[in-house]
């Protein structure tokens, strides 16, 4: 069946990018929004914006969907787009969820469940054990230290526990215990051994209603702080053909076995070695699939409609050769000089750079409040080149052009990282960050400094006090600030 | 920047009582106001409803900026007056924003009276002009009036600030560069047609407003001319043909819309340069107020408690803390924008008095507006402080404050008694604004020391006619009245109806009525420091 409305359940950059595609499709949208987004970017992409209370409630969700007539529901990435209940609630609703089925969902949200099944499929896998926590210094001999404790039903990094040495392992599962209960309600935790400097790479997978399954090539996402991704690229500099050959091999053995239908990514980790690990499936689109789009010549939400459209996935093989290099870099509201505490407030200049090489993806806006309600990511910004260096010095460009008053941003933290030498030379783990901080501290330039001074010079007095000269009254005047005040 | 402490106990017996007694003044003071807010009867209104008539807090929301605040003033004028006829004495007034603009609203009241001007509806005009003026506020009329209350004309109509004083500032506004403008949206008539034609920029109502110099009964007396109202001064006729006014609205809402387009393109740009802070709640609630003042206005507190939950951050620099201690003055902030605070702590000594002179010098030199925290009983009295130069110490307070080139702004927060009331700031020194508090009492002293003064005066009388001393009950015949009489018109509610001041608030609400009228006072520029000869 041919969608004419589809309901994209998510905000931000995300809901704009659907929108976008399906602008170009010709395919009508709809978007949620809560009071505090009355006015954002999406509210204004989309063709129809409905209020609702809430993001995270899907029964209203698909009311609004189905009342303004979509046949199909995109659910973005976050919020509820790997929930399995209502994965189901949809279909139960006749409504077309855009994404696996909720068998796949469900069995890939859960780690251990997951790596189970993907060791059958013949996947590679981190040596590991779970079982029993009593008997967990066996499992931890198994397993090989240094090793990870990590929760059953984690994520980002919640519950994760780093051990080297036996006589640690005790403590380290009980905090991780402690931890996992508190996050997510559930307890249960494993092992597995610890690769030391390992790459994060993962591919982009898709199957369709056909049985069809398909691999793009990898993403390489080594550089994380705290486990969440900064940059990315595709392809990777330490992936070799043979190496892409065996990764693509992997993805579409997991397509097959999960008979999984839609978009979804492969995680692995690559040891120094060369070898790789199944680390888990995302059932849903990353945040960092714009550069795979870009060297593959691919609208990876376009496929996603296609796929829930019933048609056959259908590439010829070139197609999944990658064509150049793609980098992106997350826009962050946050002081990376100041223990990355994130930043509020509006943003009074938010003007992006603009180049034909270069990519924006993002949910803001100039006037807009940045709130500690939401993700702090203002916003993506995606390089293209023909070489790795040029992407490179494309989104290098890019970030220098991009100017955001109001709130503080990573923008120059981006910046040192992407005029890194070791980034330059691609030779990071995803541990390179967190191990050489130092590196990527504040940088004062003398002449940067002097010319500082002189523009302080001519555009203002610096100990002088702040002269108020428009016609209206200051923005801290009771007058802006009061709201509807009355006597009462 | 030193930060006030708070000796407040919240849950003690005497802050349960406080509070207890200010709950039941300003319970009184809500309701006074709800009912004056109201206007005119529920029939007068109705019939100016569905006139298509918006009524006149309705035309002020839709006029002044969404979501802003609105600060009225003298809401209970005439209260009391007039055998209850004139509430709000038939008129609104007060200051908002119009396209980000401060601007000083006058807006008559058509379901009171048809919007006629009593004594004290001329008083309240005159006074919102005058505010107008002292801060360069733009003035926007919202005309809908008859005019003169005819049958007290001769309290309307022929003294200097009577209702030609109202043209004559309109005048003298428009020739300082302070913008005019009218919105007709009912009857100018006689008199008060010269609003609309003495404004910059006039707005008219289709059907509704109507501007002429005699309506059609006096025309047809006059010369036998049968013509109806819209014909002789309607919105066409003015708009099209005599060019009294210059915009044509087809409904009170779409002149509002014009009202703030007009005000759109004033091109106002100046505001007084200050060195202007974040601003920051104080850290006490202003709630705790009530459970502060102290239901008996003769004791004594700490004003320090007051001044802890009116400014920012309860930030206050308090100078010359240890000299003359009974009045405290010092540095704070009220919503980013500096202030100099001068608040009675006790009795005013010749200490106190030389003090607030030096205070309000500095305040002058700096350019920093002046806020005068009222709780006075007076100049200390006695032989002592009379041969120690009270007066002259007094003399110099006074004249500090005569002349301070700064913005004033007054708040009497309990009693405003004798000379104190001049020394700090009250009406007759022009403070920019002045508040009153519902606890708080003004008269020229004490109602119970008055009485006493013509005891005095009576006995000394019969004394030097050889006659017998008072008994108790002539000496209760001279009190009784007196005291009575100072109890009746030493209420703030006396004070207001006869615009002695530009309202009573509620003590909770302080910090927001003060700094919205401060930040209206940076709209007219400091003047250079000037004083007279201060008596040494």
């Amino acid at each position: 069946m041919k969608f004419d409305t589809i309901f994209i359940a998510n905000r931000g950059e995300i809901a704009c990018r659907i929108a976008s595609t399906l602008r170009s499709l010709g395919i009508r949208s709809i978007a949620p929004f809560t009071p505090p987004d009355a006015d954002s970017l999406h509210v204004q992409t989309v063709d129809l914006a409905v209020p609702v209370e809430s993001y995270l409630d899907g029964e209203a969700l698909i009311k609004l969907a189905l009342e303004n007539g979509a046949q199909a529901l995109h659910p973005g990435y976050g919020f509820l787009s790997e929930n399995a209940t209502f994965c189901q609630q949809c279909a139960a609703a006749g409504l077309e969820f855009i994404g696996p089925d909720p068998q796949a969902i469900s069995k890939m949200g859960d780690k251990l469940v997951a790596k189970e099944f993907m060791a059958d499929a013949g996947l590679p896998m981190v040596p590991s054990w779970s079982g029993d926590p009593d008997k967990v210094a066996e499992g931890a001999e198994r397993v090989g230290f240094p090793l990870l404790v990590k929760a059953a039903a984690g994520g980002g990094g919640k519950g994760m526990r780093l051990v080297r040495q036996p006589e640690k392992l005790a403590e380290a599962v009980e905090r991780a215990q402690g931890e996992a209960l508190k996050a997510f309600g559930d307890d249960r935790i494993f092992l597995e051994r610890f690769i030391e400097n390992p790459r994060h790479i993962e591919v982009q997978i898709f199957g369709d209603k056909h049985g069809n399954a398909v691999c793009f090539g990898e993403r390489e996402c080594s550089l994380q702080r705290r486990y969440q991704k900064i940059v990315e690229e595709a392809p990777s500099k330490v992936v070799t053909p043979e190496l892409r050959a065996r990764l693509v091999e992997a993805g579409v053995n997991a397509v097959k076995a999960l008979r999984y239908c839609g978009a979804g990514t492969v995680e692995f980790i690559l040891d120094q070695q060369g070898e790789f690990y199944f680390l888990e499936v995302n059932t849903r689109l990353q945040v960092e699939h714009p550069v795979t789009e870009l060297v593959y010549g691919v609208d990876l939400v376009a496929l996603q409609i296609a796929v829930a459209q019933g048609e056959p996935l259908e590439l010829p093989e070139s197609y999944l050769n990658p064509r150049g290099w793609s980098i992106e870099a997350r826009i962050y509201a946050e002081d990376p000089d100041n223990n990355f505490l994130p930043s509020v407030g509006t943003l009074h200049t938010f003007h992006p750079p603009s180049g034909h090489n270069l990519r924006l993806d993002t949910g803001f806006k100039q006037g807009d409040e940045v709130s500690i309600h939401f993700d702090p990511m203002l916003a993506k910004l995606i390089s293209y080149g023909r070489t790795r260096e040029e992407a490179r010095l494309n989104l290098l460009a890019g970030l220098k052009d991009f100017a955001v008053l109001g709130v503080t941003t990573n923008i120059p933290y981006l910046i040192r990282i992407l005029s890194h030498q070791t980034f330059i030379e691609a030779d990071f783990d995803t541990q390179f960050l967190e191990r050489n901080p130092e590196h990527f501290e504040p940088r004062v330039d003398p002449d940067e400094r002097e010319l500082a001074a002189a523009l302080a010079g001519v555009f203002g007095r610096s100990n002088a006090p702040r002269v108020l000269s428009e016609t209206t009254t200051s923005p801290t005047s009771p007058w802006q600030t009061l709201g509807n005040w009355r006597h009462n | 920047m030193p930060i006030l402490g708070t000796t407040v106990q919240t849950g003690s017996t005497e802050f349960a009582e406080n509070r207890q007694c200010m709950e039941s003044l300003v319970h009184t003071l809500k309701e006074r106001k709800s009912q004056a807010a109201l206007g005119g009867s529920e029939r007068s209104r109705k019939k100016h409803t569905d006139r298509g008539k918006l009524l006149v807090r309705d035309r002020i929301d839709l006029v002044t900026d969404e979501d802003t605040p609105f600060l009225e003033l003298s809401e209970l004028a005439a209260h009391d007056m007039y055998k209850g006829a004139c509430p709000g004495a038939g008129m609104v007034t007060g200051i908002g924003t119009i396209s980000g603009t401060e601007c000083m609203i006058v807006a008559n009241d058509a379901t009171v009276k048809g919007g006629t001007y009593f004594p004290m509806t001329v008083k309240k005009h005159l006074r919102a002009q005058e505010i107008a003026q002292e801060n360069r506020l733009p003035c926007l009329y919202l005309v809908d009036s008859g005019g003169a209350f005819l049958p007290l004309q001769a309290d309307v109509f022929p003294d200097r600030d009577h209702f030609g004083r109202i043209f004559y500032n309109q005048a003298q506004m428009s020739a300082q560069g302070i913008p005019q403008i009218a919105c007709v949206m009912g009857s100018c008539t006689a008199g008060g047609a010269y609003v609309p034609a003495m404004s910059d920029e006039t707005v008219i109502v289709k059907q509704q407003g109507t501007i002429f110099l005699g309506g059609p009964p006096l025309v047809k007396a006059a010369t036998g001319e049968e013509v109806s109202a819209e014909e002789l001064g309607g919105a066409e006729v003015h708009t099209r043909e005599s060019g009294v006014a210059d915009h044509y609205a087809q409904d009170d809402r779409e002149a509002l819309l014009i009202c703030r387009d007009i005000v759109a393109n004033l091109n106002r740009t100046f505001r007084q340069p200050m060195a202007l802070k974040t601003p920051v709640d104080p850290l006490y609630s202003q709630d705790e107020l009530y459970g502060i003042i102290p239901k008996d206005t003769r004791k004594p507190y700490d004003i320090r408690e007051v001044i802890a939950r009116l400014v920012d951050g309860s930030e206050f620099q308090e100078f010359k803390a240890n000299y003359g201690t009974t009045l405290v003055t010092g540095f704070a902030h009220l919503y980013g924008m500096p202030v100099g605070i001068i608040a009675n702590n006790g009795v005013l000594f010749s200490e106190s008095a030389m003090k607030a002179a030096h205070f309000i010098e500095l305040c002058c030199q700096r350019g920093t507006p002046l806020l005068f925290l009222q709780n006075i009983t007076g100049f200390m009295v006695g032989r002592q402080y009379e041969s120690e130069g009270i007066a002259k110490h007094g003399a110099k307070m006074v004249m500090a404050v005569a002349n301070a080139n700064v913005p004033k702004i007054t708040l009497i927060v309990g009693g405003s008694f004798g000379a104190g009331n001049y020394g700090m700031c009250g009406r007759a020194y022009s403070p920019r604004f002045l508040f009153t508090w519902p606890n708080s009492r003004i008269s020229v002293m004490g109602g119970e020391q008055a009485a006493g003064v013509l005891v005095t005066v009576e006995e000394d009388k019969r004394k030097r006619a050889g006659d017998p001393p008072l008994s108790e009950e002539e000496r209760s015949a001279i009190t009784s009245p007196i005291i009575d009489k100072y109890e009746t018109e030493g209420s703030p509610y006396y004070s207001t109806a006869r615009l002695w001041d530009d309202g009573v608030i509620d003590p909770a609400q302080s910090r927001q009525v003060l700094g919205l009228a401060l930040s209206s006072t940076l709209n007219a520029p400091f003047e250079a420091p000037k004083f007279g000869v201060f008596r040494m």
